[in-house]
């Protein structure tokens, strides 16, 4: 069994939901990656979203954008991304990784050695923006080899039918996107959400992942009534924009992300 | 041997080219494209319209122009001209969105959205937009805003709001990553018009389709003036799309040779150019897996061209197939090249082609050059170059 289906087993044995934080490696600097993801471990995460900076996230607002060009001016790879998740592992052997990010560095790297350097480094799923299950065969071949995950989205303007198709391909958790639209948009109206996860879960019983508008204590709880998990990015990604050392980021972390996780464990 | 007509299957593949790699919330979108697009293809009153606004709106046929005293000054093959700087707004790029707004129309659509480059393509689409009313939003990045500052001012007179792209290298791959954005955010009532033959399927198809008529036009224009077929076609290459729409109707003549031609900018060793296919990678880009220009660890790389039209680093997966299996070659100009060519045409033949097509026309001399006297190549002169007066005055130290 993956690390992923354990974290969820054990979640839903004391119905927890899970927080899973999305920060871009390497930002706001490279050494402080590491530091970030055991603090935000520490301050309640249950699964952390580790993005691979790309020149061009097609897919992300200014926020995720901004971050990746910095991560990238530092001299961030995707060597050394793997290299961060490696350093994770040495001293957290149980909180799932999810590598996110776009395709193009992983066609340079090469599928088989980004798959099997990843699962040496202990990474335990990948999320590709911009890699839909229909141009996935050959990813999904070779993470499942290595006892990988690959995560989909679902998002506002998937249909039933298409819903399936993607579930019937998912596994580790799927993420539904909340809202349409890039990362870190302002208007968080979920209007459809219930229709949409309900939906969802009558089709499998995978977990259901719910981002995208979340940035704070009220904005995770309207989604997390929904869902298994909540991912909280570009809020937490612009509050980690301003810190200059590891106390800033403890600091800012404790007080942003652990009453979060609280919250939605409480309801 | 190949039939290149077979192209792309239903998932959008040139072989391993092109597909569909975009966001899940644009997938539906994307399918929807696709269905009516193929519905429409077959359509006749959709073709009659199209072909219609092609001839009293665009101006078409465009001439097939023998360039006698290029010919001469040469010394070889004999060179023709397709004369795509005279349709209206002044480059093919409007064969396309002529297309595409029919399509928006058919779809019910109420906002159109395109990125540009040179410009011309933010023309093009503005101009369609302006005829049947609709509102446009078109993406440019801020460095092209400076260099074309007469097709941004066009584009304002047109009623489109021009959005100044300020991420990234601030040129036309960011104004396509920012378009892609907003259609992320606004798919149920927004057709986004792509200029090129680039993007996820079915924009490959699609654009390619609405510029062949370039290459129809020149094939049965030269079996009337000369008879039988040229022996060569040059055009140049930023996404592909006049080079597609010249050398469709041709794919399976093997006697008709194919020049794609790359700006090689201020010189391969220099790494200042835009030659995706001569020096990139297979990759992942906007959509598509095509021949992408990226560094060591698959960040795209920021390229160079005099001309804002090729200053992209990815390149259509049609001409990604028609390279990987052979049937096309993908040559380079560099800048000075193209300014001499863009000089040598304009004394003596009185035509000012566009940045872009002068890449064709500085390639096109080469090769006439090695070829005898009784062979025949066209050249598209994708568009005209008044659009391009200022920049070569600036870098000619002349105030205007
Ligand atoms: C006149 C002209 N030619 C060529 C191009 C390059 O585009 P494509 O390769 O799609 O024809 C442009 C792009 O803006 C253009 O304006």
């Amino acid at each position: 069994m993956s690390r992923l289906e354990q974290t969820f087993i054990q979640l839903k044995k004391y119905k927890n939901k899970a927080l899973i934080p999305f920060i871009t490696a390497g930002h706001p600097h490279p050494l402080l990656t590491v530091p970030i993801m055991h603090s935000l471990v520490k301050n309640g995460a249950s699964i952390i979203e580790l993005g691979m900076p790309f020149s061009d996230p097609m897919a992300d607002g200014i926020v995720i954008q901004e971050s990746s060009e910095k991560a990238i001016e530092h001299g961030m790879t995707l060597d050394s991304v793997l290299d961060i998740v490696g350093e994770f592992r040495e001293e957290d052997k149980d909180t799932p990784v999810v590598l996110m990010g776009y395709l193009n560095p992983i066609e340079k790297f090469g599928y088989e050695a980004f798959v099997e350097t990843a699962a040496n480094s202990g990474v335990d799923a990948v999320l590709i923006v911009d890699c839909p299950p229909e141009e996935s065969a050959e990813l999904l071949i070779l993470l499942k080899r290595y006892n990988m995950n690959q995560i989909f989205l679902i998002a506002p303007t998937t249909d039933k039918q298409r819903q399936m198709y993607i579930l019937s391909q998912a596994s580790g958790f799927i993420y539904c996107v909340a809202l349409k639209g890039v990362t870190g948009a302002a208007n968080v109206e979920y209007n459809d959400l219930s229709e949409k996860i309900a939906s969802v879960k009558s089709i499998s019983d995978i977990p259901v992942a719910i981002g995208f508008g979340v940035k704070d204590v009220e904005s995770a709880l309207s989604v997390a009534e929904y869902g298994d998990a909540v991912v909280i990015g570009s809020a937490l990604v612009s509050l980690l924009d301003r810190c200059k050392n590891q106390g800033d980021v403890e600091s800012a972390i404790k007080s942003f992300i652990k009453p979060i996780a609280i919250a939605i464990n409480k309801s | 041997m190949i039939d290149y007509y077979n192209y792309p299957d239903h998932k959008g593949h040139f072989d391993q080219f092109g597909g569909i790699f975009a966001s899940e919330t644009l997938m539906l979108c994307l399918k929807e494209l696709q269905e009516s697009y193929a519905k429409l293809k077959l359509s006749k009153a959709f073709q009659n319209e199209f072909y219609n606004d092609l001839a009293h709106y665009v101006g078409r046929p465009s001439p097939l122009y023998f360039a006698k005293r290029l010919t001469e000054t040469v010394g070889g093959a004999r060179i023709w001209l397709k004369r795509e700087d005279l349709n209206h707004t002044g480059a093919h790029k409007i064969n396309n969105t002529v297309g595409q707004i029919l399509m928006a129309k058919a779809m019910g659509k109420k906002r159109i959205i395109a990125e540009t480059g040179a410009g011309q393509h933010g023309v093009a689409t503005a101009t369609v937009a302006a005829r049947l009313g609709l509102k446009c939003v078109v993406y440019m990045g801020e460095v092209d805003i400076q260099r074309q500052a007469i097709n941004v001012y066009r584009m304002k007179l047109l009623g489109a709001e021009v959005i100044s792209v300020t991420s990234g290298s601030k040129t036309l791959k960011d104004a396509l990553n920012e378009a892609m954005r907003d259609w992320v955010a606004n798919v149920d009532d927004t057709f986004y018009i792509i200029g090129t033959v680039a993007g996820p399927a079915p924009y490959p198809e699609m654009v390619r389709d609405f510029n062949s008529i370039v290459g129809k036009e020149a094939k049965q224009q030269f079996e009337r003036q000369v008879g039988g077929l040229p022996d060569a076609l040059v055009a140049c290459v930023g996404g592909g799309s006049n080079a597609m729409g010249l050398f469709y109707e041709f794919l399976n003549d093997e006697s008709v040779a194919l020049y794609g031609v790359e700006a090689e900018g201020k010189g391969m060793k220099t790494g200042k150019h835009a030659a995706s296919i001569t020096a990139g990678d297979i990759g992942v880009l906007h959509g598509n897996r095509t021949y992408v220009m990226s560094d060591e660890d698959g960040q795209i790389i920021e390229t160079h061209s005099i001309s804002a039209g090729l200053d992209y680093p990815g390149v259509g997966p049609e001409h990604a197939f028609l390279h990987y299996s052979k049937r096309a070659n993908y040559v380079l100009a560099n800048d000075d090249e193209a300014l001499n060519a863009f000089h040598l045409l304009t004394e003596i033949e009185g035509i000012l082609p566009a940045l872009e097509s002068s890449h064709a026309v500085a390639y096109g001399m080469k090769l006439a050059q090695k070829l005898d006297k009784d062979k025949h190549i066209i050249i598209n002169l994708s568009g005209r170059g008044d659009k391009d007066v200022h920049t070569i005055a600036a870098l000619e130290g002349i105030k205007l």
